[in-house]
């Protein structure tokens, strides 16, 4: 493998999303949202990154923290597609709004966030004039018209208003919207997550058919693991604002090593009824990040704890380019 | 005694409202039925008419709902039976509503009264529906709130909705709703907002419940696996037409209907990572624009022709208590006959 395939797109260290909350207490320090904690995460140019976890686990403000639209505490966020590099935490006005072009987040839904009053053109052509791209309209009039075929819009379609739009289009509108800057990088939060399943499939097969084409990369952030499984090519599982596994998808499905992701995998309802009652069930919640427990935040959930995970938080150890953080992985894969 | 061996029996409930836009029609000719003690799993795509089919159960829909004149609702309670589609006093609803029948939502903050504690809520039902004293009614209202998962239970008694997780708020919904006892409940997609993790408590909490309590439960949800390890029957609608019905096995196993094969298909496996994602052709029409015919022809991948366009198809028979609306079925069965003639 040469060096240039090696560098990663996007590379974290140590990075850290907290939260100061407002104090409820006289004395002692305020609370603090620890939303994001310690995050290693490298994104190769051009890949399919999948995020996993429960809500709250914090999916969004990494997703976020990536795109410089939360506040980095602590550690380091790099970006280096060939062209530029920036260092997030320490970067110029004027890069930043480079980054903002080569960086894009898509919106669940465009018509939630967007003027009712703005035609899909309008909303498709915003980020060009806002961000200065396009130096006539005619130029815009041709990169909205290029984009917007890509995503399965027509001339027609750019003439409407979002709201006379079924859920899917309105998707590929927040599609296009998004890749209308030509961006390197986007972030796909909970992009499918509205969409009913007869109409899903066609969003999915549209954002790997342009990311093929446009040789971007996605952080592809759900909560449903089967849809990941077929989409992503690369696969972390978050709990508590860590990282706890991340392997190439098909790795992680056929043999998860983190007793949480086994738990994500195994609560996915089966289509066989027969399976009922197989399924293993995790008791409990995702606790508070505002005061995680000691050692493994997992250890107050998980059925295989033992001393040393109440008292040391276990490190990311990383085997046949699959990484897990568990003190008995090991001994549970042979087991 | 009642005789009927069904706690509830719809028949042809056909449901239209009046909108600014025009009449349109949300349930059309709609008939299912369910035993105590079974779980009937209604599935369908957003729009399909599976809440405001929940609705008409309780007669919970607004003022510009219009029932159609066949439209039959029956609950078989153990002495009595009542036509739902009679009821218009408001106590002879509250029997129905709060009483024989309760209701459970996606959004449990629509159950609860933001400024009640969710103990005094509890109570108050109880003192409607039961002659329990307050005394009573608290003990067991913190009795069910422990049934369902909630730790310190006695605490929780005096909190208030939104300081429970959304975990926590779904099992509260679950204690208040079946602290009457409910004959019949109505589950209107309770898990679609959990995680998949909490989803599973939940569905283990209400089976177990079921067992307990001998209830029927109409479960409504738009995830075929949720239906897969909940429902007994299942009934899947679209666009307001029930098209497909059954027995969960045979009809996970031997999906018949084109659109009940198509969202099976369309389904992300994950024992074959390989298998190209395929979705149902289409969009979902608006029911200002409601197909004629099959409502499903505009989608359809086996259409045809003239006769999917034109004429609404009638259920037949694939199995045992399996049916299905579909043309195609229709000419199929037909054919065997003919065969079996010969
Ligand atoms: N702006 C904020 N202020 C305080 N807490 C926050 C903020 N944003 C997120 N959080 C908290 O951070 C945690 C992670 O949230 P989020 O990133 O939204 O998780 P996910 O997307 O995985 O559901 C949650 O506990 C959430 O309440
Ligand atoms: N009060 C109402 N007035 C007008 N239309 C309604 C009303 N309630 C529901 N509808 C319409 O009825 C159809 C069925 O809605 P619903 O039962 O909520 O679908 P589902 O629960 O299957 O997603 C939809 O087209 C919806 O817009
Ligand atoms: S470190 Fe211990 S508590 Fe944490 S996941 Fe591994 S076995 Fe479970
Ligand atoms: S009746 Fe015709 S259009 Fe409708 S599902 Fe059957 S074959 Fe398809
Ligand atoms: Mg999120
Ligand atoms: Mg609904």
């Amino acid at each position: 493998m040469n060096d240039r395939i090696k560098t990663p797109l996007i590379a974290t260290k140590d990075l850290s999303v907290h939260y100061p909350l407002r104090s409820t207490k006289l004395f002692g320090p305020p609370p603090v949202v620890r939303a994001v904690e310690g995050v290693n995460i490298n994104i190769a140019p051009g890949s399919f990154f999948g995020l996993v976890g429960e809500s709250g686990s914090g999916k969004t403000t990494l997703g976020r923290a990536l795109l410089k639209a939360a506040p980095i505490t602590r550690g380091e966020v790099t970006y280096n597609d060939g062209e530029v590099n920036f260092d997030l935490t320490d970067i110029e006005k004027q890069d930043l709004q480079e980054y903002r072009r080569r960086a894009q987040l898509i919106f669940q839904d465009p018509y939630a966030a967007l003027s009712p009053r703005m035609t899909v053109r309008d909303i498709i052509a915003e980020p060009l004039e806002v961000m200065g791209i396009t130096k006539s309209r005619e130029e815009t009039d041709q990169r909205v018209r290029e984009i917007a075929a890509k995503c399965r819009l027509n001339l027609e379609h750019l003439r409407r208003f979002p709201h006379a739009f079924s859920g899917g289009q309105r998707q590929r509108i927040s599609i296009a919207r998004a890749l209308v800057s030509n961006p390197k990088f986007v972030v796909a939060d909970e992009s499918v997550a509205a969409l009913d399943v007869s109409i899903q499939a066609d969003v999915l097969n549209l954002l790997k058919d342009i990311q093929k084409e446009m040789g971007l990369a996605f952080l592809f952030i759900s909560h449903d693991l089967s849809v990941v499984a077929h989409v992503c090519d690369y696969v972390a599982v978050m709990y508590l604002g860590r990282l706890v596994e991340t392997a190439p998808t098909r790795q992680l499905f056929a043999a998860p090593r983190h007793p949480y992701t086994k738990a994500l995998l195994s609560a996915i309802p089966s289509l066989d009824p027969d399976d009922y009652g197989k399924a293993e069930k995790l008791e409990g919640e995702i606790p508070s990040p505002t005061n995680p427990p000691p050692g493994c935040k997992f250890q107050t959930r998980c059925r295989f704890a033992v001393d040393i995970c109440r008292t040391q938080e276990p490190k990311l150890e990383t085997e046949e380019g699959h990484d897990v953080a568990c003190h008995r992985w090991r001994d549970l894969m042979e087991a | 005694m009642n005789k009927n061996k069904n706690l509830l029996e719809v028949e042809n409930l056909t449901l239209q409202f009046d909108t600014d836009e025009g009449r349109i029609t949300a349930v059309d000719n709609v008939s299912f039925s369910v035993a105590p003690g079974e779980v009937l799993g209604l599935v369908g795509e957003s729009g399909s008419g599976k809440s405001v089919t929940a609705k008409s159960l309780m007669k919970l829909n607004p003022g510009n709902a219009i029932y159609s004149p066949e439209t039959k609702i029956n609950l078989h309670l153990e002495n009595r039976s009542v036509d739902i589609m009679q009821l218009k006093s408001s106590k002879d609803m509250l029997v129905a509503r709060g009483g024989a029948i309760s209701m459970i939502f996606q959004e449990p903050m629509a159950s609860f009264a933001p400024a009640i504690t969710i103990g005094d809520q509890m109570v108050e039902q109880l003192l409607i529906h039961t002659d329990y004293s307050v005394a009573k009614a608290k003990k067991y209202s913190i009795e069910m709130l422990d049934r369902v998962g909630i730790s310190d239970a006695d605490k929780r008694f005096k909190q208030y909705a939104f300081e429970l997780s959304g975990g926590m708020r779904q099992r509260a919904m679950i204690a208040m709703a079946l602290s009457t006892k409910p004959k019949l409940l109505i589950a209107d997609e309770p898990t679609t907002a959990l995680d998949v993790t909490i989803q599973l408590q939940v569905i283990e909490l209400m089976k177990d419940l079921v067992k307990e309590f001998g209830m029927g439960i109409i479960f409504i949800t738009h995830d075929l696996g949720v239906i897969a390890q909940t429902a007994d029957k299942v009934a899947v609608m679209y666009l307001g037409k029930l098209i497909e019905q059954g027995a969960v096995r045979d009809v996970i196993r031997n999906p018949s209907h084109p659109y009940t094969q198509g969202l099976i298909a369309a389904l992300p496996k994950l024992d074959d990572l390989d298998a190209p994602l395929v979705a149902v052709a289409g969009d979902i029409p608006s029911p200002l624009e409601r197909p004629p015919g099959c409502v499903f022809h505009t989608r359809c991948p086996v259409e045809l022709g003239a006769q999917c366009r034109s004429m609404v198809p009638d259920f037949s028979s694939v199995a045992s208590g399996h049916t299905v609306a579909c043309h195609l079925i229709e000419a199929s069965n037909v054919l065997d006959k003919k065969v079996a003639v010969s």
